[in-house]
């Protein structure tokens, strides 16, 4: 196997551990953190089965972001789903065979990197345009979208221009499943695309794109509005209690 | 009249570019030593401010989820950048939410975070300084802990629980705000907001029972301190003797006195508002909390009822249970606690109160939304009766209502400008400032449907709006309480406005049982 081979198989099992393992560890310490009061944006949902289809909402749809923003949301739809479809198309270079359903999704997860593109060239472009916007920016939210266009504009690359050898690169990635590593084809397009891809995996858990666990956890959105009629008192605030009544 | 540019009302809300440095310098009175230590905060500025701080921080992030999920989540998109009402009033770029936000975040990211401590530049981290905390204490001060930044994240982001940590980290230091503080010791020691003492108390309520003796020929009681009585009311004290709310304050005991119930209000607990909620304080909003129980126990009543107040509400609704709960000693088949809205709602559906709504024909109403009422609270006991429920007791008592536009009422409903802590006169630039856009709508409303009257159920917002009115070219009386609407159109059983209405006695007799 070629160095090049031999660095990227550590460098996703690297990338692997640590997105997993970061992950898990800050949705211990979400899950672990008291909410000590009740908190949601009201009016909320009155029941957990409506807290549930608030979220659903939230996640599916960007119900909030819609009120607040057309072109914010129409970007973000664009982007999330894109990625999404684009996302499930990749299953088939980690199953064999393949699920059906992967296959449902094929033809549409090719042209969604063109939605998913267009979104995160919509999202940068307002980052430049809009004098809000771009005060708050960071130097690392440009970089964010940067890596993200990298990967989409890659992937897209792959797809329609310069085709990589798909066959060995599926076997890569079953080899990384399976703990038997396989050689990488050496196209440059495919290993940027790569190295990208686990750059964006080893700064997930240590970054705003955290916000993807963090919605669930948002008090304001996933508490019921059930104060009155239940005490949600939090074992640090018990404390205050204790020898009192 | 001002000192400052007041905000110019166009024919509709402008999103202004955002501008570096115009209000850092607006900051309330510092807490003098004796405010700090009544509450148990360091008297001034500590010698290792910086440790405590970040100490604090940290201890907050392990107390609340709010705070460890809001800091990390943001992506900086850009929804709130517009929400806010002190960023469009007073066009600070520091007044957008996220920049707000963005004031304590970047001390986390720079103490807390693998990135802030490694790559500070590059994800926008900065050391905790004079500077940061200087801005802290501007911009955590300009802020009213409305929400109305939060209906409108994709992630729920509430910007007030980041203002309420950062206020408990400057308390924690030292640098805490004089109006808050100073006010929570005052009910500690003498029970409400004002420092109105019981014989005071006692005395006002004697003179209102006159008024209302004057005005309709019926003796209706404010009973203080009765043992025994049914409901206590918990109520601001602005309610005793600031206009317009001593008219909405008539207005409960009216109702109260058609529904043929006893109540009282209390010595110990006359005060509706909590301030500790303000200042992030868990304690001190638990403190204050629990002299309402000690009140409801020591007067032995079934039932507690509040006033008109916004964040009194948000604590009542939200919180009480939680903070100084359970209520099992209180008669189960009313909500805990209740409100007054709620309460006079009931009656009107049960077709218990007469109302003459031709009294209320010289105004055009509209309402507005109190945030913490709106986005913090509920009634009703389902979704939206915190919208609905003051309106129709509104509809019950006018013949002139219309809403303003759609994108500043129910939870969009934009913040009077003086809530959270800000209603002190060092802050009147930003509380002008801050009222632009409820200003603006309202005179939309009033261009176009000939509105006359802004009816509130806050004690916050009715005093704000009694003062920043006029900056706006309104009058100061064209606020009102939902309950002094309801006190003008109410026909009580014996009064002189029955007897006007029917003609005679014996015909009155008719109409009661009619």
């Amino acid at each position: 196997m070629s160095l090049v081979s031999t660095l990227y198989v550590g460098l996703f099992y690297a990338a692997t551990v640590i997105l997993v393992v970061g992950l898990a560890m800050r949705i211990k310490k979400y899950a672990q953190t008291p909410a000590p009061l009740i908190i949601p944006t009201m009016p909320a949902p009155r029941t957990e089965t409506g807290v549930a289809m608030r979220m659903l909402r939230e996640v599916a749809f960007f119900e909030s972001l819609f009120r607040s923003n057309k072109w914010i949301w129409l970007f973000g739809v664009m982007f999330h789903f894109g990625m999404l479809l684009v996302l499930l198309r990749h299953l088939r270079y980690f199953t064999e065979p393949v699920w059906f359903w992967v296959n449902w999704v094929q033809p549409f997860g090719r042209y969604a990197a063109f939605a998913m593109l267009a979104g995160l060239l919509g999202l940068w472009a307002r980052r430049f345009l809009v004098a809000r916007v771009r005060y708050i920016s960071t130097p690392s939210d440009h970089l964010m979208l940067a890596l993200l266009v990298g990967i989409a504009m890659t992937g897209i690359g792959m797809s329609f221009l310069v085709h990589t050898d798909i066959i060995s690169v599926k076997a890569f990635f079953l080899g990384l499943m399976r703990f038997s590593p396989q050689p990488l084809p050496g196209d440059p397009l495919l290993l940027v695309h790569l190295g990208l891809v686990a750059t964006l995996m080893i700064i997930f858990p240590i970054s705003k794109l955290l916000h993807a666990p963090g919605v669930f956890f948002s008090p304001t959105r996933n508490q019921t509005d059930s104060s009155r009629e239940q005490r949600h008192i939090a074992d640090w605030a018990k404390a205050l209690e204790a020898g009192e009544r | 009249m001002a000192d400052f540019d007041v905000p110019k009302l166009e024919d509709y809300l402008i999103v202004p570019e955002p501008r570096d440095k115009v209000t850092n310098h607006l900051a309330p009175f510092l807490a003098k030593p004796p405010h700090q230590s009544d509450l148990g905060f360091p008297e001034e500025l500590v010698d290792n401010w910086k440790d405590v701080a970040i100490a604090k921080m940290g201890d907050l992030l392990g107390k609340y989820r709010s705070l460890q999920v809001f800091l990390d989540i943001c992506v900086h998109c850009g929804a709130c950048t517009d929400k806010c009402h002190y960023f469009l009033g007073t066009t600070d770029a520091k007044n957008m939410p996220v920049a707000r936000q963005e004031l304590l975040r970047k001390v986390y990211r720079r103490y807390f975070t693998f990135a802030g401590k490694y790559f500070p530049k590059l994800v926008g981290a900065v050391d905790l300084t004079e500077e940061v905390l200087d801005d802290w204490y501007s911009y955590f001060h300009q802020c009213s802990q409305c929400r109305r930044c939060s209906v409108f994240c994709p992630y729920g982001i509430d910007t007030a629980e980041i203002s309420m940590a950062a206020r408990e980290i400057m308390d924690a230091v030292g640098k805490g705000q004089k109006y808050c503080n100073e006010i929570i010791a005052k009910v500690f020691k003498i029970g409400n907001n004002l420092g109105l003492p019981e014989p005071a108390l006692a005395d006002t309520l004697e003179g209102l029972e006159e008024d209302i003796e004057d005005d309709t020929g019926v003796k209706v009681r404010l009973p203080l301190d009765e043992k025994g009585a049914d409901i206590l009311l918990i109520t601001p004290s602005a309610d005793f003797f600031a206009e317009p709310h001593v008219d909405g304050l008539m207005g409960y005991a009216k109702v109260f006195h058609e529904a043929g119930v006893s109540w009282t209000l209390s010595s110990k607990a006359s005060e509706a508002a909590n301030f500790g909620m303000f200042i992030g304080s868990y304690e001190n909003m638990r403190k204050l909390a629990l002299r309402i129980r000690e009140a409801a126990i020591d007067l032995g009543v079934k039932r507690i009822v509040f006033g008109e107040c916004g964040h009194a509400w948000r604590v009542a609704y939200s919180f009480l249970n939680t903070l100084a709960g359970p209520f099992d000693f209180l008669d189960q088949n009313y909500p805990i606690p209740q409100h007054i809205c709620e309460f006079t709602y009931d009656l009107i559906k049960q077709d218990r109160l007469r109302f003459n709504k031709e009294e209320n024909d010289h105004m055009t109403v509209t309402f507005h939304d109190s945030c913490n009422v709106a986005r913090g609270a509920g009634m009703g006991g389902y979704e939206g009766g915190q919208f609905e429920i003051p309106r129709a007791v509104i509809r019950a008592a006018c013949n002139n209502y219309y809403d303003m536009d759609d994108d500043t009422i129910h939870d969009a409903t934009f913040c009077c400008g003086g809530g959270g802590g800000l209603l002190t006169d060092d802050l009147m630039e930003i509380r002008v400032k801050g009222a632009m856009p409820r200003m603006q709508a309202l005179k939309k409303v009033t261009e176009e449907h000939g509105v006359t009257n802004l009816a509130a159920i806050c004690a916050i917002c009715k005093s704000q709006f009694a003062k920043t009115l006029p900056y706006f070219g309104f009058r100061m009386d064209q606020i009102v309480s939902v309950h002094q609407l309801v006190s003008n159109a109410l026909v009580m059983k014996g009064s002189e406005q029955e007897a006007e209405l029917d003609g005679s006695a014996e015909e009155a007799g008719e109409a009661e049982t009619a």
